[in-house]
Protein backbone atom coordinates (compact mmCIF):
# COMPACT_ATOMS: atom_id res chain seq x y z
CA UNK A 1 0.00 0.00 0.00
CA UNK A 2 2.88 2.59 0.82
CA UNK A 3 4.50 1.45 -1.55
CA UNK A 4 2.02 2.29 -4.29
CA UNK A 5 1.35 5.59 -3.14
CA UNK A 6 5.39 6.39 -2.96
CA UNK A 7 5.57 5.21 -6.63
CA UNK A 8 3.21 6.72 -8.62
CA UNK A 9 4.85 10.58 -8.76
CA UNK A 10 1.82 13.10 -8.20
CA UNK A 11 1.14 11.37 -4.69
CA UNK A 12 1.68 13.87 -1.93
CA UNK A 13 4.69 14.47 0.39
CA UNK A 14 6.56 11.86 2.61
CA UNK A 15 4.91 13.06 5.39
CA UNK A 16 1.27 12.11 4.35
CA UNK A 17 2.50 8.71 3.51
CA UNK A 18 3.63 8.49 6.93
CA UNK A 19 0.87 9.13 8.31
CA UNK A 20 -1.05 7.02 7.10
CA UNK A 21 1.56 4.52 7.85
CA UNK A 22 1.25 5.61 11.21
CA UNK A 23 -2.59 5.18 11.28
CA UNK A 24 -3.12 1.94 8.96
CA UNK A 25 -5.40 -0.60 10.27
CA UNK A 26 -3.48 -3.07 9.12
CA UNK A 27 0.02 -2.96 10.22
CA UNK A 28 2.04 -4.89 8.15
CA UNK A 29 4.85 -5.52 10.95
CA UNK A 30 5.05 -5.49 14.48
CA UNK A 31 7.43 -2.41 14.21
CA UNK A 32 4.54 -0.74 12.17
CA UNK A 33 2.30 -2.19 14.73
CA UNK A 34 4.05 -0.81 17.76
CA UNK A 35 4.68 2.53 16.26
CA UNK A 36 0.97 2.89 15.52
CA UNK A 37 0.23 2.20 19.24
CA UNK A 38 2.78 4.64 20.03
CA UNK A 39 1.28 6.91 17.83
CA UNK A 40 -2.43 6.65 19.07
CA UNK A 41 -1.25 7.34 22.51
CA UNK A 42 0.34 10.48 21.42
CA UNK A 43 -2.58 11.54 19.88
CA UNK A 44 -4.40 10.88 23.01
CA UNK A 45 -2.25 12.74 24.97
CA UNK A 46 -2.73 15.69 22.68
CA UNK A 47 -6.22 15.43 22.67
CA UNK A 48 -6.43 15.57 26.61
CA UNK A 49 -5.18 19.32 26.88
CA UNK A 50 -4.43 19.02 30.97
CA UNK A 51 -2.21 15.85 30.85
CA UNK A 52 -0.58 17.45 28.01
CA UNK A 53 0.07 20.23 29.64
CA UNK A 54 1.71 18.39 32.04
CA UNK A 55 3.60 16.52 29.71
CA UNK A 56 5.37 19.91 28.84
CA UNK A 57 5.93 21.07 32.23
CA UNK A 58 8.27 17.96 32.75
CA UNK A 59 9.82 18.03 29.68
CA UNK A 60 10.58 21.82 30.52
CA UNK A 61 12.16 20.54 33.65
CA UNK A 62 13.84 18.23 32.12
CA UNK A 63 15.11 21.37 29.62
CA UNK A 64 16.45 22.92 32.36
CA UNK A 65 18.57 20.51 33.77
CA UNK A 66 20.00 19.97 30.28
CA UNK A 67 20.40 23.17 29.49
CA UNK A 68 21.23 25.00 32.85
CA UNK A 69 24.49 26.28 31.87
CA UNK A 70 22.55 28.57 28.84
CA UNK A 71 19.65 29.59 30.86
CA UNK A 72 20.95 30.54 33.79
CA UNK A 73 21.76 34.17 34.04
CA UNK A 74 24.53 33.83 37.10
CA UNK A 75 26.82 31.18 39.05
CA UNK A 76 24.09 29.49 41.36
CA UNK A 77 26.34 29.42 44.20
CA UNK A 78 28.12 32.85 43.92
CA UNK A 79 27.41 34.96 46.50
CA UNK A 80 27.15 39.11 46.22
CA UNK A 81 26.70 40.21 50.17
CA UNK A 82 25.73 43.48 48.55
CA UNK A 83 23.05 42.40 46.70
CA UNK A 84 21.51 40.38 49.44
CA UNK A 85 17.29 39.53 49.16
CA UNK A 86 16.85 41.90 46.50
CA UNK A 87 13.65 42.10 45.21
CA UNK A 88 12.05 40.15 42.06
CA UNK A 89 12.88 42.39 38.95
CA UNK A 90 15.45 44.58 40.49
CA UNK A 91 18.30 44.26 37.59
CA UNK A 92 20.65 40.94 37.71
CA UNK A 93 17.96 39.08 39.51
CA UNK A 94 14.62 38.23 37.88
CA UNK A 95 12.69 35.85 41.03
CA UNK A 96 15.83 38.16 43.53
CA UNK A 97 18.15 37.30 45.48
CA UNK A 98 18.50 35.28 48.59
CA UNK A 99 20.22 35.97 52.61
CA UNK A 100 23.69 35.73 50.53
CA UNK A 101 22.70 37.63 47.34
CA UNK A 102 22.60 34.44 44.99
CA UNK A 103 20.21 34.89 41.71
CA UNK A 104 16.89 32.33 42.67
CA UNK A 105 16.52 31.98 39.45
CA UNK A 106 20.14 30.55 38.45
CA UNK A 107 19.80 28.48 42.05
CA UNK A 108 16.69 27.03 40.63
CA UNK A 109 17.19 26.29 37.07
CA UNK A 110 20.37 24.14 38.43
CA UNK A 111 18.27 23.08 41.31
CA UNK A 112 16.16 21.24 38.72
CA UNK A 113 19.04 19.17 37.95
CA UNK A 114 18.58 18.10 41.37
CA UNK A 115 14.99 17.27 41.35
CA UNK A 116 15.46 15.19 37.93
CA UNK A 117 17.79 13.03 40.07
CA UNK A 118 16.06 12.42 42.59
CA UNK A 119 13.01 11.76 40.91
CA UNK A 120 14.78 9.55 38.52
CA UNK A 121 16.53 7.45 41.09
CA UNK A 122 13.51 7.21 43.16
CA UNK A 123 11.50 5.90 40.05
CA UNK A 124 13.63 3.49 38.99
CA UNK A 125 14.01 1.49 41.91
CA UNK A 126 11.13 1.90 44.45
CA UNK A 127 8.05 0.84 42.23
CA UNK A 128 10.45 -1.29 40.38
CA UNK A 129 11.49 -3.17 44.11
CA UNK A 130 7.64 -2.63 45.04
CA UNK A 131 5.94 -4.50 41.79
CA UNK A 132 8.51 -7.36 42.00
CA UNK A 133 7.32 -8.01 45.64
CA UNK A 134 3.53 -7.64 44.99
CA UNK A 135 3.25 -9.81 42.19
CA UNK A 136 5.70 -12.31 43.88
CA UNK A 137 3.77 -12.44 46.67
CA UNK A 138 0.75 -12.51 45.30
CA UNK A 139 1.13 -15.23 42.57
CA UNK A 140 2.78 -17.34 44.90
CA UNK A 141 0.84 -16.86 47.30
CA UNK A 142 1.09 -19.45 50.83
CA UNK A 143 4.72 -19.03 52.41
CA UNK A 144 5.99 -16.41 50.15
CA UNK A 145 3.47 -14.19 50.37
CA UNK A 146 3.00 -14.44 54.41
CA UNK A 147 6.98 -13.92 54.48
CA UNK A 148 7.22 -10.71 52.06
CA UNK A 149 3.66 -8.68 52.97
CA UNK A 150 5.08 -9.09 57.04
CA UNK A 151 8.11 -7.19 55.70
CA UNK A 152 5.98 -4.81 54.13
CA UNK A 153 3.78 -4.28 56.97
CA UNK A 154 6.80 -3.66 58.85
CA UNK A 155 7.97 -1.22 56.28
CA UNK A 156 4.58 0.14 56.32
CA UNK A 157 4.42 0.70 60.04
CA UNK A 158 6.73 3.16 60.64
CA UNK A 159 6.68 7.50 59.31
CA UNK A 160 7.98 7.66 56.36
CA UNK A 161 10.10 10.64 57.18
CA UNK A 162 11.20 9.15 60.46
CA UNK A 163 12.65 5.59 58.93
CA UNK A 164 14.14 7.71 55.92
CA UNK A 165 15.92 10.01 58.97
CA UNK A 166 16.74 6.74 60.31
CA UNK A 167 18.58 5.33 57.12
CA UNK A 168 20.48 8.48 56.67
CA UNK A 169 21.75 9.15 60.05
CA UNK A 170 23.25 5.13 59.33
CA UNK A 171 24.62 5.52 56.07
CA UNK A 172 25.45 9.14 56.10
CA UNK A 173 24.34 12.57 55.06
CA UNK A 174 24.36 13.53 51.17
CA UNK A 175 21.75 13.89 48.63
CA UNK A 176 22.72 10.22 47.32
CA UNK A 177 21.82 8.76 51.00
CA UNK A 178 18.80 10.36 50.98
CA UNK A 179 17.48 9.47 47.21
CA UNK A 180 18.40 6.23 48.38
CA UNK A 181 16.31 6.37 51.99
CA UNK A 182 13.72 7.93 50.00
CA UNK A 183 13.14 4.92 48.31
CA UNK A 184 13.41 2.24 50.94
CA UNK A 185 10.83 4.13 52.74
CA UNK A 186 8.77 4.45 49.23
CA UNK A 187 8.23 1.04 47.97
CA UNK A 188 5.65 -0.49 50.30
CA UNK A 189 2.60 0.91 48.90
CA UNK A 190 3.54 -0.09 45.11
CA UNK A 191 4.16 -4.00 46.79
CA UNK A 192 0.43 -3.35 48.42
CA UNK A 193 -1.20 -2.60 44.76
CA UNK A 194 0.85 -4.73 42.73
CA UNK A 195 -0.14 -7.83 45.28
CA UNK A 196 -3.75 -7.11 45.10
CA UNK A 197 -3.75 -6.42 41.18
CA UNK A 198 -1.95 -10.05 41.07
CA UNK A 199 -4.82 -11.41 42.97
CA UNK A 200 -7.70 -10.44 41.34
CA UNK A 201 -5.65 -11.69 37.94
CA UNK A 202 -3.67 -15.01 39.24
CA UNK A 203 -6.80 -17.55 38.66
CA UNK A 204 -8.13 -15.56 35.59
CA UNK A 205 -7.98 -17.81 32.43
CA UNK A 206 -6.06 -15.63 30.39
CA UNK A 207 -3.19 -17.33 33.25
CA UNK A 208 -4.02 -20.66 32.94
CA UNK A 209 -3.92 -20.63 29.30
CA UNK A 210 -0.55 -19.18 28.92
CA UNK A 211 -0.19 -22.23 32.00
CA UNK A 212 -0.86 -24.61 29.62
CA UNK A 213 1.01 -23.66 27.02
CA UNK A 214 4.39 -24.84 29.15
CA UNK A 215 5.47 -20.81 30.39
CA UNK A 216 6.90 -20.88 34.02
CA UNK A 217 6.25 -18.76 37.25
CA UNK A 218 8.69 -16.20 36.15
CA UNK A 219 7.41 -15.89 32.65
CA UNK A 220 4.06 -15.45 33.77
CA UNK A 221 5.00 -12.69 36.55
CA UNK A 222 6.68 -11.38 33.87
CA UNK A 223 5.17 -10.89 30.45
CA UNK A 224 1.80 -11.39 31.87
CA UNK A 225 1.33 -9.81 35.18
CA UNK A 226 3.54 -6.76 35.10
CA UNK A 227 1.86 -5.76 32.55
CA UNK A 228 -1.59 -5.41 33.85
CA UNK A 229 0.25 -3.85 37.40
CA UNK A 230 1.94 -1.40 35.58
CA UNK A 231 -0.75 1.30 34.87
CA UNK A 232 -1.66 1.76 38.54
CA UNK A 233 1.96 1.53 39.68
CA UNK A 234 2.52 4.54 37.19
CA UNK A 235 -0.27 6.34 38.00
CA UNK A 236 0.64 6.06 41.47
CA UNK A 237 4.59 6.85 41.02
CA UNK A 238 3.41 10.31 39.34
CA UNK A 239 1.09 11.02 42.34
CA UNK A 240 3.88 10.15 44.82
CA UNK A 241 6.46 12.13 43.03
CA UNK A 242 4.92 15.57 44.52
CA UNK A 243 5.48 13.57 48.17
CA UNK A 244 8.75 12.99 47.35
CA UNK A 245 10.56 15.99 46.61
CA UNK A 246 8.98 17.24 49.58
CA UNK A 247 9.90 14.27 51.35
CA UNK A 248 14.17 15.38 49.78
CA UNK A 249 13.38 18.76 50.88
CA UNK A 250 12.14 17.78 54.38
CA UNK A 251 15.58 15.44 54.43
CA UNK A 252 17.46 18.85 53.34
CA UNK A 253 15.92 21.35 55.71
CA UNK A 254 17.12 18.62 58.77
CA UNK A 255 20.61 18.44 57.09
CA UNK A 256 20.19 15.53 56.34
CA UNK A 257 19.75 15.89 52.55
CA UNK A 258 21.38 18.69 49.71
CA UNK A 259 24.08 19.63 51.94
CA UNK A 260 24.88 23.91 51.10
CA UNK A 261 25.32 25.21 48.77
CA UNK A 262 23.71 23.18 46.87
CA UNK A 263 20.43 24.69 45.00
CA UNK A 264 18.15 22.34 46.31
CA UNK A 265 14.86 23.51 46.16
CA UNK A 266 13.43 21.94 49.32
CA UNK A 267 16.66 23.24 50.90
CA UNK A 268 16.41 26.97 49.81
CA UNK A 269 12.75 27.29 50.63
CA UNK A 270 14.08 26.23 54.29
CA UNK A 271 16.65 28.85 54.41
CA UNK A 272 13.84 31.27 53.03
CA UNK A 273 11.72 30.42 55.91
CA UNK A 274 13.33 32.83 58.09
CA UNK A 275 12.40 35.76 55.71
CA UNK A 276 8.81 34.76 54.82
CA UNK A 277 7.34 37.80 56.13
CA UNK A 278 9.43 40.63 54.82
CA UNK A 279 10.65 38.62 51.87
CA UNK A 280 8.61 36.49 50.41
CA UNK A 281 10.44 35.56 47.94
CA UNK A 282 13.14 33.28 48.89
CA UNK A 283 10.38 30.74 50.03
CA UNK A 284 7.94 31.22 47.79
CA UNK A 285 9.83 31.00 44.35
CA UNK A 286 11.45 27.34 45.10
CA UNK A 287 8.52 26.79 47.00
CA UNK A 288 6.60 27.63 43.16
CA UNK A 289 8.91 25.19 41.24
CA UNK A 290 8.44 22.24 43.27
CA UNK A 291 4.43 23.07 43.20
CA UNK A 292 4.51 23.67 39.40
CA UNK A 293 6.31 19.71 38.90
CA UNK A 294 4.51 18.15 41.14
CA UNK A 295 1.67 19.59 39.22
CA UNK A 296 3.13 18.46 36.09
CA UNK A 297 3.22 14.97 37.46
CA UNK A 298 -0.41 14.67 38.57
CA UNK A 299 -1.67 15.92 35.82
CA UNK A 300 0.26 13.63 33.58
CA UNK A 301 -0.14 10.86 35.49
CA UNK A 302 -4.16 11.10 35.37
CA UNK A 303 -3.91 11.38 31.56
CA UNK A 304 -1.63 8.53 31.21
CA UNK A 305 -4.17 6.11 33.34
CA UNK A 306 -6.50 6.94 30.00
CA UNK A 307 -3.27 6.36 27.65
CA UNK A 308 -1.80 2.95 29.38
CA UNK A 309 -5.09 1.18 29.15
CA UNK A 310 -5.56 0.18 25.28
CA UNK A 311 -9.15 -0.45 25.92
CA UNK A 312 -9.99 2.99 25.96
CA UNK A 313 -8.68 3.69 22.60
CA UNK A 314 -10.43 5.18 19.60
CA UNK A 315 -11.40 1.80 17.76
CA UNK B 1 -4.21 -48.40 16.89
CA UNK B 2 -7.09 -49.91 19.69
CA UNK B 3 -5.04 -47.97 22.50
CA UNK B 4 -7.48 -44.84 22.98
CA UNK B 5 -5.91 -41.30 23.06
CA UNK B 6 -7.00 -40.95 26.02
CA UNK B 7 -8.32 -42.62 28.74
CA UNK B 8 -9.06 -41.14 32.72
CA UNK B 9 -9.75 -44.29 35.43
CA UNK B 10 -11.42 -43.43 38.72
CA UNK B 11 -10.38 -40.28 38.44
CA UNK B 12 -11.27 -38.39 41.95
CA UNK B 13 -10.81 -34.37 42.36
CA UNK B 14 -10.79 -32.72 45.97
CA UNK B 15 -11.09 -29.30 46.82
CA UNK B 16 -9.93 -27.87 50.04
CA UNK B 17 -7.95 -29.70 52.43
CA UNK B 18 -8.13 -30.90 56.30
CA UNK B 19 -11.74 -31.22 57.64
CA UNK B 20 -13.05 -29.21 54.87
CA UNK B 21 -12.46 -31.20 52.01
CA UNK B 22 -15.17 -31.33 49.00
CA UNK B 23 -14.96 -34.11 46.36
CA UNK B 24 -15.86 -32.39 43.41
CA UNK B 25 -15.30 -35.86 40.74
CA UNK B 26 -16.06 -39.02 42.17
CA UNK B 27 -14.59 -42.13 40.33
CA UNK B 28 -14.98 -40.90 36.74
CA UNK B 29 -14.08 -43.19 34.09
CA UNK B 30 -13.76 -42.93 30.09
CA UNK B 31 -11.88 -43.21 26.84
CA UNK B 32 -11.62 -41.68 24.06
CA UNK B 33 -10.38 -43.40 20.94
CA UNK B 34 -7.89 -41.34 18.64
CA UNK B 35 -9.40 -38.82 16.50
CA UNK B 36 -12.65 -39.71 18.63
CA UNK B 37 -15.25 -36.86 19.62
CA UNK B 38 -16.05 -37.11 23.68
CA UNK B 39 -19.09 -35.32 25.32
CA UNK B 40 -19.08 -34.72 28.72
CA UNK B 41 -22.59 -33.26 29.65
CA UNK B 42 -24.08 -32.00 33.11
CA UNK B 43 -25.79 -29.63 34.54
CA UNK B 44 -23.96 -27.22 36.39
CA UNK B 45 -21.79 -27.61 39.16
CA UNK B 46 -21.49 -31.67 38.05
CA UNK B 47 -17.90 -31.55 38.19
CA UNK B 48 -17.35 -31.71 34.20
CA UNK B 49 -15.15 -28.22 33.82
CA UNK B 50 -13.01 -29.90 37.26
CA UNK B 51 -12.83 -33.17 34.73
CA UNK B 52 -10.94 -31.04 32.26
CA UNK B 53 -8.82 -29.01 34.38
CA UNK B 54 -7.67 -32.31 36.40
CA UNK B 55 -6.70 -33.39 32.66
CA UNK B 56 -5.43 -30.71 31.26
CA UNK B 57 -2.90 -30.21 34.88
CA UNK B 58 -4.14 -27.13 36.22
CA UNK B 59 -5.60 -28.64 39.21
CA UNK B 60 -3.14 -30.78 40.98
CA UNK B 61 -5.00 -31.96 43.72
CA UNK B 62 -6.34 -35.38 42.29
CA UNK B 63 -6.10 -39.29 42.25
CA UNK B 64 -6.65 -42.05 39.54
CA UNK B 65 -5.16 -42.14 36.41
CA UNK B 66 -4.98 -40.38 33.60
CA UNK B 67 -2.97 -41.80 30.49
CA UNK B 68 -2.16 -40.21 27.25
CA UNK B 69 -1.48 -42.43 24.24
CA UNK B 70 -0.93 -45.32 26.72
CA UNK B 71 1.47 -42.43 28.90
CA UNK B 72 -0.07 -42.63 32.47
CA UNK B 73 0.23 -38.61 33.65
CA UNK B 74 1.17 -37.22 36.86
CA UNK B 75 0.06 -34.08 38.35
CA UNK B 76 2.98 -32.25 37.69
CA UNK B 77 3.81 -31.98 33.57
CA UNK B 78 6.57 -31.64 31.40
CA UNK B 79 6.62 -28.77 28.83
CA UNK B 80 6.58 -30.93 26.00
CA UNK B 81 3.28 -32.26 27.10
CA UNK B 82 1.75 -29.15 26.45
CA UNK B 83 2.31 -29.99 22.59
CA UNK B 84 0.32 -32.75 22.91
CA UNK B 85 -2.88 -31.39 24.64
CA UNK B 86 -4.59 -27.83 24.51
CA UNK B 87 -7.42 -26.72 25.89
CA UNK B 88 -10.19 -23.60 24.89
CA UNK B 89 -11.68 -21.95 27.55
CA UNK B 90 -15.11 -20.80 28.07
CA UNK B 91 -15.03 -17.45 28.49
CA UNK B 92 -13.45 -15.92 25.40
CA UNK B 93 -13.68 -12.29 26.97
CA UNK B 94 -11.59 -13.64 29.81
CA UNK B 95 -9.42 -16.26 28.36
CA UNK B 96 -7.32 -13.51 25.75
CA UNK B 97 -4.89 -11.36 28.09
CA UNK B 98 -6.08 -7.84 27.62
CA UNK B 99 -3.05 -5.73 26.90
CA UNK B 100 -1.74 -8.37 24.33
CA UNK B 101 -2.03 -8.03 20.52
CA UNK B 102 -3.38 -11.41 19.13
CA UNK B 103 -0.41 -11.26 17.33
CA UNK B 104 1.67 -11.82 20.82
CA UNK B 105 -1.07 -14.12 22.22
CA UNK B 106 -0.17 -16.56 18.92
CA UNK B 107 3.49 -16.30 18.86
CA UNK B 108 3.36 -16.55 22.65
CA UNK B 109 3.79 -20.82 22.59
CA UNK B 110 5.98 -20.77 19.93
CA UNK B 111 8.31 -18.80 21.60
CA UNK B 112 7.86 -21.37 24.85
CA UNK B 113 8.81 -23.88 23.22
CA UNK B 114 11.53 -22.90 20.87
CA UNK B 115 9.38 -23.28 17.54
CA UNK B 116 10.92 -20.57 14.87
CA UNK B 117 9.05 -19.34 11.85
CA UNK B 118 6.78 -17.29 13.97
CA UNK B 119 5.48 -15.27 11.37
CA UNK B 120 4.54 -17.81 8.77
CA UNK B 121 2.90 -19.66 11.72
CA UNK B 122 0.82 -16.88 13.20
CA UNK B 123 -0.73 -15.77 9.28
CA UNK B 124 -1.77 -19.51 8.77
CA UNK B 125 -3.53 -19.89 12.46
CA UNK B 126 -5.07 -16.77 11.40
CA UNK B 127 -6.17 -17.89 8.14
CA UNK B 128 -7.06 -21.07 9.54
CA UNK B 129 -9.55 -20.28 11.97
CA UNK B 130 -10.92 -17.74 9.71
CA UNK B 131 -9.76 -14.26 10.60
CA UNK B 132 -7.53 -12.70 8.01
CA UNK B 133 -3.95 -10.89 8.80
CA UNK B 134 -6.00 -7.80 9.44
CA UNK B 135 -6.80 -8.70 12.95
CA UNK B 136 -3.15 -9.81 13.97
CA UNK B 137 -2.35 -6.79 15.62
CA UNK B 138 -5.72 -6.26 16.84
CA UNK B 139 -6.29 -6.39 20.84
CA UNK B 140 -9.16 -8.72 22.08
CA UNK B 141 -10.83 -5.65 23.17
CA UNK B 142 -11.46 -4.83 19.74
CA UNK B 143 -12.75 -7.89 18.66
CA UNK B 144 -16.07 -9.84 18.76
CA UNK B 145 -16.89 -12.59 21.03
CA UNK B 146 -16.99 -14.93 18.00
CA UNK B 147 -13.50 -13.40 16.71
CA UNK B 148 -11.97 -13.51 20.32
CA UNK B 149 -13.15 -17.47 20.54
CA UNK B 150 -10.94 -18.09 16.99
CA UNK B 151 -8.61 -16.38 18.40
CA UNK B 152 -8.12 -18.45 21.76
CA UNK B 153 -8.68 -21.32 19.63
CA UNK B 154 -5.91 -20.61 16.91
CA UNK B 155 -3.66 -20.72 20.14
CA UNK B 156 -4.77 -23.74 21.23
CA UNK B 157 -3.64 -24.59 17.83
CA UNK B 158 -0.29 -23.43 17.29
CA UNK B 159 1.32 -25.83 19.47
CA UNK B 160 -0.08 -28.64 17.10
CA UNK B 161 -1.34 -30.60 19.60
CA UNK B 162 -3.13 -33.97 19.44
CA UNK B 163 -6.01 -33.50 22.16
CA UNK B 164 -8.38 -30.33 22.27
CA UNK B 165 -10.03 -29.81 25.11
CA UNK B 166 -12.88 -27.86 25.15
CA UNK B 167 -14.55 -26.66 28.03
CA UNK B 168 -18.32 -25.15 26.74
CA UNK B 169 -16.50 -23.45 23.96
CA UNK B 170 -20.01 -21.69 22.36
CA UNK B 171 -21.89 -21.44 25.90
CA UNK B 172 -20.65 -17.53 26.35
CA UNK B 173 -21.53 -16.67 22.51
CA UNK B 174 -24.82 -15.33 20.79
CA UNK B 175 -26.49 -18.37 18.99
CA UNK B 176 -25.70 -16.82 15.29
CA UNK B 177 -22.30 -17.30 16.04
CA UNK B 178 -22.05 -20.60 18.06
CA UNK B 179 -22.80 -22.50 14.79
CA UNK B 180 -19.95 -20.69 13.47
CA UNK B 181 -17.71 -21.53 15.96
CA UNK B 182 -18.35 -25.40 16.07
CA UNK B 183 -18.49 -25.93 12.32
CA UNK B 184 -14.74 -24.44 12.86
CA UNK B 185 -13.75 -26.79 15.49
CA UNK B 186 -15.69 -30.29 13.61
CA UNK B 187 -13.84 -28.81 10.23
CA UNK B 188 -10.99 -28.82 12.03
CA UNK B 189 -10.93 -32.02 13.40
CA UNK B 190 -11.38 -33.50 10.24
CA UNK B 191 -8.50 -31.83 8.84
CA UNK B 192 -6.29 -32.47 11.50
CA UNK B 193 -7.47 -35.64 12.94
CA UNK B 194 -7.67 -34.08 16.34
CA UNK B 195 -9.28 -35.81 19.50
CA UNK B 196 -11.68 -33.55 21.60
CA UNK B 197 -13.00 -33.55 24.92
CA UNK B 198 -15.66 -31.29 25.01
CA UNK B 199 -17.79 -30.57 28.21
CA UNK B 200 -20.87 -28.65 27.84
CA UNK B 201 -24.38 -28.36 29.37
CA UNK B 202 -25.83 -27.81 26.14
CA UNK B 203 -26.92 -30.92 23.98
CA UNK B 204 -27.61 -29.69 21.29
CA UNK B 205 -24.15 -28.74 20.60
CA UNK B 206 -23.10 -32.61 22.14
CA UNK B 207 -25.08 -33.73 19.11
CA UNK B 208 -23.47 -32.02 17.02
CA UNK B 209 -20.36 -32.57 17.64
CA UNK B 210 -19.74 -35.56 19.70
CA UNK B 211 -19.82 -39.32 19.06
CA UNK B 212 -20.20 -40.85 22.69
CA UNK B 213 -22.00 -38.90 26.16
CA UNK B 214 -20.95 -39.19 29.23
CA UNK B 215 -23.71 -37.59 31.24
CA UNK B 216 -22.46 -36.59 34.84
CA UNK B 217 -24.27 -35.72 37.85
CA UNK B 218 -22.80 -34.71 41.93
CA UNK B 219 -19.24 -35.48 40.30
CA UNK B 220 -20.17 -39.44 39.01
CA UNK B 221 -20.46 -40.41 35.28
CA UNK B 222 -24.60 -41.55 35.58
CA UNK B 223 -24.66 -43.05 31.78
CA UNK B 224 -22.33 -42.96 29.27
CA UNK B 225 -24.79 -43.44 25.66
CA UNK B 226 -23.66 -42.90 21.70
CA UNK B 227 -24.93 -39.60 20.06
CA UNK B 228 -27.45 -41.70 18.31
CA UNK B 229 -28.86 -43.46 21.35
CA UNK B 230 -29.37 -39.86 23.10
CA UNK B 231 -31.08 -38.60 19.76
CA UNK B 232 -33.37 -41.13 19.60
CA UNK B 233 -34.00 -40.16 23.63
CA UNK B 234 -33.70 -43.73 24.63
CA UNK B 235 -31.55 -42.98 27.68
CA UNK B 236 -31.60 -45.47 30.88
CA UNK B 237 -31.25 -43.40 33.81
CA UNK B 238 -33.79 -41.09 35.35
CA UNK B 239 -31.07 -38.19 35.49
CA UNK B 240 -30.67 -38.43 31.82
CA UNK B 241 -34.08 -38.79 31.24
CA UNK B 242 -34.74 -34.91 33.03
CA UNK B 243 -31.45 -33.21 31.33
CA UNK B 244 -32.74 -34.21 27.92
CA UNK B 245 -36.27 -33.08 28.96
CA UNK B 246 -34.83 -29.74 30.17
CA UNK B 247 -33.26 -29.29 26.85
CA UNK B 248 -36.37 -29.52 25.10
CA UNK B 249 -37.34 -26.08 26.76
CA UNK B 250 -40.46 -25.29 29.29
CA UNK B 251 -42.97 -28.39 28.37
CA UNK B 252 -46.13 -27.23 30.64
CA UNK B 253 -47.42 -31.03 29.95
CA UNK B 254 -44.54 -32.23 31.83
CA UNK B 255 -45.13 -30.23 34.48
CA UNK B 256 -48.79 -30.00 34.66
CA UNK B 257 -48.09 -33.57 35.39
CA UNK B 258 -45.68 -32.73 37.82
CA UNK B 259 -47.94 -31.09 39.63
CA UNK B 260 -51.17 -33.97 40.14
Amino acid sequence: MNLDTQQSPETAAPKQSLKAWLNSDVPASRFQANMVQLYSGWLKLVANPLAFLGFLILVGLLASAVFAPWLATADPVAQDLAARLTPPGTDGFILGSDELGRDIYSRIIYGSRITLLIVTLVAVTAPVFGLLVGTFAGYLGGWADEVLMRVTDVFLAFPKLVLALAFVAALGAGIENAILAISITAWPPYARIARAETLTIRNSDFISAVRLQGAGTLHIIVRHIWPLCLSSIIVRMTLDMAGIILTAAGLGFLGLGAQPPMPEWGAMISAGRKFILDQWWVATMPGLAIFIVSLGFNLLGDGLRDILDPKKSKS
Amino acid sequence: MNQPMLEVANLNVYFGEGGDIFQAVDSVSFKVKKGGSYGLVGESGSGKSTVLRAISGLIADWDGRICVEGEVLEPKREKAFYRKMQMVFQDPYASLHPRHTVDRILSEPLGLHGIGDVETRVLKALDDVGLGKAFRFRYPHQLSGGQRQRVAVARALMLEPQILLLDEPTSALDVSVQAEVLNLLSDLRTERNLTYLMVTHDLAVVAHMCEEIAVMSHGKVVEVMSVEQMRRSEPKEAYTRELLMASKGYDPEFFAGEAV
